[in-house]
């Protein structure tokens, strides 16, 4: 795959505070990339690199096979949708819709063209003679795409655009942009800290903590084999169950050393296994509970602390030989505080990180 | 229909009950000192302005006769005549209006280049930062302490070596300095306060600094140009130090004129055609405040378009 956007050695720092160091990143042709991770974790600042609206310390950033390091925004055929929407409040629709291209001294004719294409295809033609005052947040959103739409760029950036959304609208919007995704083939970068718009519209997502990447993968091996104790945690809703532990290598089993102790064997180790200190990390979900226990290789009896019924399902507070751990459970099962169940699960699904690195086992 | 009048009926016939908007004494302690206060001050204003208007508009008869307050027995619109076309400063009989016209020649230019280096200025300052544009800013609004007394004589010194000593110009350079301080205070604040993020879609959308400042701000910017612009024109109008000291007779502004008027100690007091020459020169504040109040409101409704 020809690579899209490529980042080289990237360093952004502000005085004394290196923000960004020594980055590296590959975008291919028509991908859809999400940058993840906690507010300050670096990847506004990434993006607003990319865009050319903050100059870099150090390094190159290419965009279509083209170094663009010293280029302002506007020649970095990059169209950018904000957080804000950012739309220019005293101008229509279409005023906002032609002001890039206006610049750009697009020839009349062409520029109502684009914005005819760009309102199609966003379904906001009734609103082109409106002032942004007069549109919802869903239609100003809309609009904000529309404006990066007319540009006919290659790549997309996106700054958390469904932050200021409410819950319903977002997922709409959501939907929307993975659909305007496959249609238009575009490359798309993507900024956001919420996991699902990242599980959910990413070809691969990165995964960013004090300014590195620390995972870049597809979403299913985020999500199934995270690199280390950070991501396990930071991916997956509810978080992850941890127990810190003892594994022996030989034997292949996990001791917490507080009276629970199980086999791992099944689980898929990255090198070859070593015994040690161990952190075990165990998603809620990959828990069976009651009767669906029966089967699973690692069996053990859980006493229920807590309950959380959401509907669809209910999320279980429980400890098992003192250790604590959480799990969900068919919604419509019966499940009070004090009730003893088995659980059950496969080690296959665990992950393994090392006690110190952190890092996956 | 029949739902909504049984509610209705309730509601009236439990009038004790504590139902809907809690009722309103108009005689509450609280209202009392509050429109007691602004009435109070309303007289303490307007009184010494009815004064004014009354006496302007009597002959010099009934002046002498001392009821200050009494309205005119008969009104005469000649001392207004009088004071605009044919009250004597010196040698000169030509009423205020030519004060008037200098002061209008005065305020135009000042006006639109004070407010048009500030509004530049803030713009520097709150969007494009530079090394060292916090401390510029800084020494900007130190500006702001410095009493004009200080700066009264290097500046006659700095005007003559300029060869602006004395001419109009002078004096629009030396308005246009002194209202530096505050207008960039307001403005970059004012500029601070608009969202980053549309000043990165514009870059993005390829304007550049002129295209940010004349297509962005300027068109959300409409209140605080409103408020710089009421600041600027009182401040010059009623200006009199910098008037009397850096130009010449010919040039003199309204209210250095209206002072020869109404200070002069040859012959009668016309005390009729100073209060109307008093009026005239503080028309045009009253007239800016009085229309600027409303543009006021609009703009500040304008620009509440969240973006």
């Amino acid at each position: 795959m020809e690579n899209s956007i490529e980042i080289k050695e990237l360093k952004l720092a502000f005085g004394a505070v290196t923000v960004l160091e020594d980055l590296n990143l590959r975008v291919g042709q028509g991908e859809f990339l999400v940058l993840l991770g906690s507010s300050g974790c670096g990847k506004s600042t990434l993006l607003n690199c990319i865009a050319g609206l903050l100059d870099v310390t150090d390094g190159e950033i290419h965009i279509q096979g083209r170094n663009v390091t010293w280029e302002e925004p506007s020649q970095r055929g990059i169209g950018m949708v904000f957080q804000s929407y950012a739309l220019y409040p005293q101008m229509t629709v279409e005023g906002n819709l032609s002001f890039g291209l206006k610049n750009a001294r697009v020839p009349k004719d062409e520029i109502a063209t684009r914005i005819a294409r760009a309102a199609a295809v966003l379904q906001i033609e009734p609103l082109l003679k409106r002032k942004p005052g007069a549109l919802s947040g869903g239609q100003r959103q809309r609009v904000a795409i529309g404006r990066a739409l007319v540009r006919d760029v290659d790549v997309f950036l996106f700054d958390e655009p469904l932050s200021n959304l409410d819950a319903k609208l977002r997922a709409d919007l959501r939907v929307e942009i993975k659909r305007l995704h496959q249609t238009l083939k575009n490359t798309m970068i993507y900024v956001t800290h919420d996991q699902v718009e990242a599980m959910t519209l990413a070809d691969r997502i990165a995964i960013m903590k004090g300014g590195q990447i620390m995972q870049l993968a597809p979403p299913s091996e985020i999500y199934n084999r995270p690199v280390n104790k950070y991501v396990a945690g930071f991916i997956g809703s509810p978080a992850m169950n941890f127990m810190e532990g003892q594994l022996e290598a030989a034997a292949q089993s996990f001791d917490t050393g507080r009276g629970l102790s199980f086999s791992v064997q099944g689980y898929e180790f990255v090198g070859a296994p070593t015994s040690g200190p161990v952190w075990l990390g165990l998603r809620p979900e990959h828990i069976q509970s009651g009767r669906w226990a029966d089967g699973q290789p690692v069996q053990l009896e859980a006493l229920v602390d807590m309950v959380e019924p959401m509907g669809s399902d209910t999320q279980v507070w429980a400890t098992v030989n003192g250790q604590e751990l959480r799990f969900r459970m068919d919604g419509q099962e019966p499940v009070a505080i004090g009730d003893r169940m088995p659980i059950g699960f496969d080690p296959a699904r665990l992950s393994l990180f090392d006690k110190k690195t952190e890092n996956r086992l | 229909m029949s739902a909504t009048e049984i509610t209705t009926a309730a509601g009236t016939a439990s009038a004790v009950t504590p139902r809907g908007a809690k009722p309103k004494s108009a005689f509450a302690p609280r209202n009392i000192m509050l429109y007691g206060t602004l009435i109070v001050f309303s007289i303490y204003y307007l009184l010494p302005l009815y004064v004014m208007l009354v006496t302007s508009l009597k002959d010099m008869a009934e002046i002498r006769v001392g009821n200050v307050f009494s309205p005119p027995v008969e009104i005469t619109f000649q001392p207004w005549v009088k004071a605009w076309s044919e009250a004597c400063t010196g040698i000169n009989c030509d009423g205020l209006s030519r004060g008037f016209w200098n002061s209008v020649r005065i305020l135009i230019p000042s006006l639109i280049l004070s407010v048009s280096v500030a509004a530049l200025t803030g713009y520097v300052l709150a969007c494009w930062r530079f090394r060292g544009s916090e401390v510029f800013f800084g020494i900007l609004l130190l500006g702001a302490f410095i009493p004009y007394q200080v700066l009264l004589y290097p500046l006659v010194i700095i005007l003559r070596e300029m060869g602006l000593f004395g001419s109009l110009w002078g004096l629009v350079l030396v308005h246009t300095i002194f209202a530096m301080p505050i207008n960039v205070l307001l403005f970059r604040n004012y500029f601070v306060a608009l969202p980053e993020e549309l000043f990165k879609a514009a870059r993005v959308d390829g304007a550049g600094f002129w295209g940010i400042f004349f297509r962005i701000v300027i068109p959300m910017s409409l209140p605080i140009f409103v408020v710089s612009g009421i600041i600027q024109v009182t401040g010059i109008w009623n200006d009199f130090l910098f008037g009397v000291v850096y130009t010449r007779p010919e040039n003199y502004p309204m209210t250095v004129q209206l002072n020869n008027i109404v200070n002069s100690v040859q012959g009668v007091k016309e005390y009729n055609v100073n209060m109307a020459a008093t009026l005239l020169t503080g028309l045009v504040p009253l007239v800016v405040y009085f229309f600027s109040g409303r543009l006021f409101v609009r703009g500040i409704a304008a620009g509440a378009v969240k973006g």
